[in-house]
């Protein structure tokens, strides 16, 4: 148990000690001074030459925001035709058929937004062109979407007057050539060296030892698994994700994987630091979010190590905890860490079910969905703290009688409108859609659909009700881990999720930006003695409190509903 | 919106060509340097292969030790977990007492207690390949008798089949069920 322990010690602070150094870098790409990856220049030069794009144009926040919904919009429908007529595109050696059209929606939405919950299962409901030409395309390109919004609120925050806030298509084509496609490349030949399949080649089928024939289902996962990883998609090759042994072949892997869920996440936040030259005021960042962190994780821990009572009652024993949805070769601890670090970034992938973990670590892994910024997506979850931060800049100029001031500038009535209805979005169309699902569940279990409401749920009580309420939040959260008993591949579902999963990325991004770009035109004060210091452990504590407040009682009756009550009925 | 269609459906189509088509190459091709050539690793016994290194497969016959339960029955082009949930009632008086009973008719003089969980709880891919040490001993005293070997034997054979943690300090040591199944049928009589 002891080497448990260590190996996720260990997880945690090798990221940091990468973190660190990788934010530094980041800040000098996006700040244009020289960095060891250059040689990618001549890359970069060829695809805005090939585009038709002047990388150099200075744009404002509306037209930022422009050219991002455009090129979504793109995205949008051609991942949605794609999945539709897979079953006639090339690379489809398993003869696997389209999806059907809510489906497609809904995994286009997923993928595109940076969320991938799988309502399909990746050995039978795509293809390798799905895969590398839409899922991979789309994890490198949604995380690079991200990366390119969150830019432009730094370079807002910097301190001068102005509305040019660099160049979109300069954002996210670098955020790719020099951050994610060279991670992705790394971290791609380790899984390739550890045993997850490059190949093209399609399905094998074995004699088993004992005399059973076996389909063994393959394919170029290893790229793939890298980018979902570094990118907080967590959208995998297969269905079960890197609890898969070709997905995640052992503990090394499972380091390297882990690992990648969080670095870029925390290293953005290092990066914001160096990029503006307020190093303490990211440590508060990094501090505030390491806080609520380790609340969730070693609570989580504890839970999956010591085991499920119901099974202790049971007679058996259970030295390495619940083992329930676990693979051995992780085992308790290591799957509980993942669960964390997967929700607290908006990653998704799952080295473990969530469905059949403990209840104390369905309530954490939620919880974090509901936050959504301890570290956060990659890009997204800044912004998702940059609300945050303005509404705690705010109340807090309030309380002491000092006028609001966030770098520099004022925050005013427009400011603030935007930030309350962006924090209380996320609460609104979890809450809804739970609600919705539930009435639904509750008044029309027979209704004639394709699956029946009464067939949705794969455990009953408050478990089943955790099941419904994970769906949604997953989906609002851009996360897309699962409750994977819920059966979600129907039409309730897929396009109620799919709305959410849209609405709860676009105006998360949409509303930073707008703010950031208001802020940026509006006149800069120097920091003076009547300046509230947001660099201080006090901002710091305020700003927790603030997610506290807004976040945690918004959605306390809704955990009491599920994991908290069946935490209290288990003895 | 024009302004911006035409570069987006330009950079969509040469960061399609370099991301999806390039990148996945270049992986492949440097998986064809691996142990598996990069179709994934496989295993032979008397010169036919039996299975992939990596993934899980069933074994239920009492000469062999068995693998975890899984919700997929071990179907490697399905993978899955069984989702089920930690107070299902269904779950803990059906299924896992129902494998705690299975396993002590065909393991008589193995007590509950000696029972790791990891045997009557399913797997989360549905194909996991390895079992904890314990998992593997407490089945060797059944598999001695069905063989005509020496408990002494079969335990040894768990132990060298044994990884230990990575690097000795990270993670749970584990056994692969079927390297040592394999082991197993090579042993002499």
């Amino acid at each position: 148990m002891n080497t448990e322990y260590i190996g996720i010690i260990f997880m945690y602070l090798a990221t940091i000690a990468l973190a660190i150094p990788l934010g530094k870098y980041i800040a000098r790409v996006f700040k244009g001074e020289k960095t060891w990856l250059d040689f990618m220049a001549p890359l970069e030069r060829l695809i805005f030459k090939f585009s038709g794009i002047d990388p150099n144009r200075e744009m404002n926040w509306k037209q930022h925001l422009k050219a991002l919904l455009t090129i979504n919009v793109l995205w949008l429908f051609y991942a949605f035709f794609c999945l539709l007529f897979q079953g006639h595109l090339p690379l489809n050696p398993d003869k696997n058929p389209g999806q059907t059209p809510d489906l497609a929606f809904n995994t286009a939405l997923s993928f595109l937004t940076n969320t991938n919950l799988q309502d399909y299962s990746g050995e039978s409901g795509a293809t390798y062109y799905t895969q590398l030409f839409v899922f991979m395309f789309l994890h490198f390109v949604s995380a690079a979407t991200g990366v390119a919004a969150m830019m432009v609120v730094f370079r807002a925050m910097k301190d001068r007057v102005t509305d040019k806030l660099g160049n979109f298509w300069d954002y996210l084509v670098k955020a790719i050539t020099r951050l994610f496609l060279p991670l992705s490349f790394v971290v791609a030949v380790i899984l390739a060296f550890n045993g997850t399949p490059t190949s093209y080649k399609g399905k094998d089928t074995i004699i088993g030892l004992q005399g059973d024939t076996i389909h063994v289902s393959r394919g170029p996962a290893a790229a793939m698994i890298a980018i979902k990883q570094t990118g907080t998609n967590g959208g995998g090759w297969f269905g079960v994700n890197s609890a898969h042994p070709f997905e995640n072949p052992n503990y090394l892997t499972n380091i390297v994987e882990n690992i990648s869920i969080i670095l870029i996440s925390i290293s953005l936040v290092f990066a914001l630091g160096y990029y503006l030259n307020k190093k303490k005021l990211a440590w508060v960042i990094f501090g505030v979010m390491t806080v609520g962190f380790l609340i969730m994780v070693i609570p989580s821990i504890l839970a999956e190590v010591n085991g499920n009572p119901a099974i202790a009652h049971l007679g058996v024993s259970q030295p390495g905890g619940s083992m329930e949805g676990k693979e051995v070769r992780f085992g308790a601890a290591a799957s509980a860490f993942w669960g964390i670090t997967t929700t607290v970034t908006s990653n998704g992938s799952v080295n473990a079910m969530h469905d059949s973990m403990m209840p104390v670590s369905g309530m954490a892994q939620m919880f974090d969905m509901m936050i959504n910024s301890f570290y956060g997506g990659v890009g997204v979850g800044y912004l998702n703290f940059y609300i945050f931060i303005i509404i705690a800049v705010f109340i807090s100029g309030l309380m002491v009688g000092r006028t609001p001031e966030f770098m520099g500038r004022k925050i005013e009535a427009r400011e603030m409108k935007i930030a309350s209805l962006i924090a209380l979005l996320h609460p609104f169309i979890i809450l809804v859609g739970t609600s919705i699902a539930a009435y639904v569940l509750v008044h029309f279990p027979n209704a004639d659909w394709a699956t029946k409401p009464s067939a949705w749920l794969n455990n009953p009580g408050y478990h089943g009700f955790s099941e419904m309420l994970y769906q949604f939040t997953s989906s609002a959260a851009n996360n897309g881990s699962g409750y994977a008993g819920l059966t979600a591949n129907n039409v309730f579902w897929n396009v109620s999720t799919g709305l959410v999963i849209f609405v709860g990325r676009f105006f998360p991004i949409i509303g930073p930006v707008a703010i950031a770009g208001i802020l940026a035109n509006k006149k800069f004060t120097p920091e003076s003695a009547g300046t509230l210091k947001t660099d201080t452990v006090t901002f710091g504590v305020m700003i927790f409190a603030v997610i506290i407040i807004v976040a945690a009682l918004s959605f306390f009756p809704a955990l009491t509903l599920g994991p908290i009550a069946e935490h209290f009925s288990l003895k | 919106m024009k302004t911006y269609l035409l570069p987006s459906i330009k950079i969509t189509i040469i960061l399609l060509v370099l991301l999806s088509g390039l990148y996945p190459l270049a992986i492949a091709a440097i998986g064809k340097l691996t142990p598996g050539h990069g179709d994934g690793e496989t295993l032979q016994y008397k010169g036919r292969i039996v299975g992939y290194a990596n993934e899980g497969q069933k074994f239920t016959k009492d000469e062999y030790f068995w693998s975890r339960p899984s919700a997929t029955n071990y179907q490697a082009d399905a993978g899955v977990g069984s989702n089920k949930g930690p107070t299902n009632a269904d779950y803990l008086n059906k299924d896992v007492k129902g494998r705690i009973d299975t396993f002590l008719k065909h393991n008589p003089g193995v007590t509950k207690d000696q029972i790791p969980a990891e045997l009557v709880t399913a797997s989360g891919s549905g194909l996991d390949p390895d079992l904890s040490p314990a998992g593997a001993k407490v089945q060797a005293a059944r598999i001695a008798k069905v063989r005509g070997i020496s408990v002494q034997r079969v335990s040894a054979l768990v132990d060298a089949h044994t990884e230990k943690p990575l690097l000795g300090l990270f993670g749970p040591p584990k056994v692969n069920v079927l390297k040592l199944n394999i082991a197993l049928d090579e042993l002499k009589k």
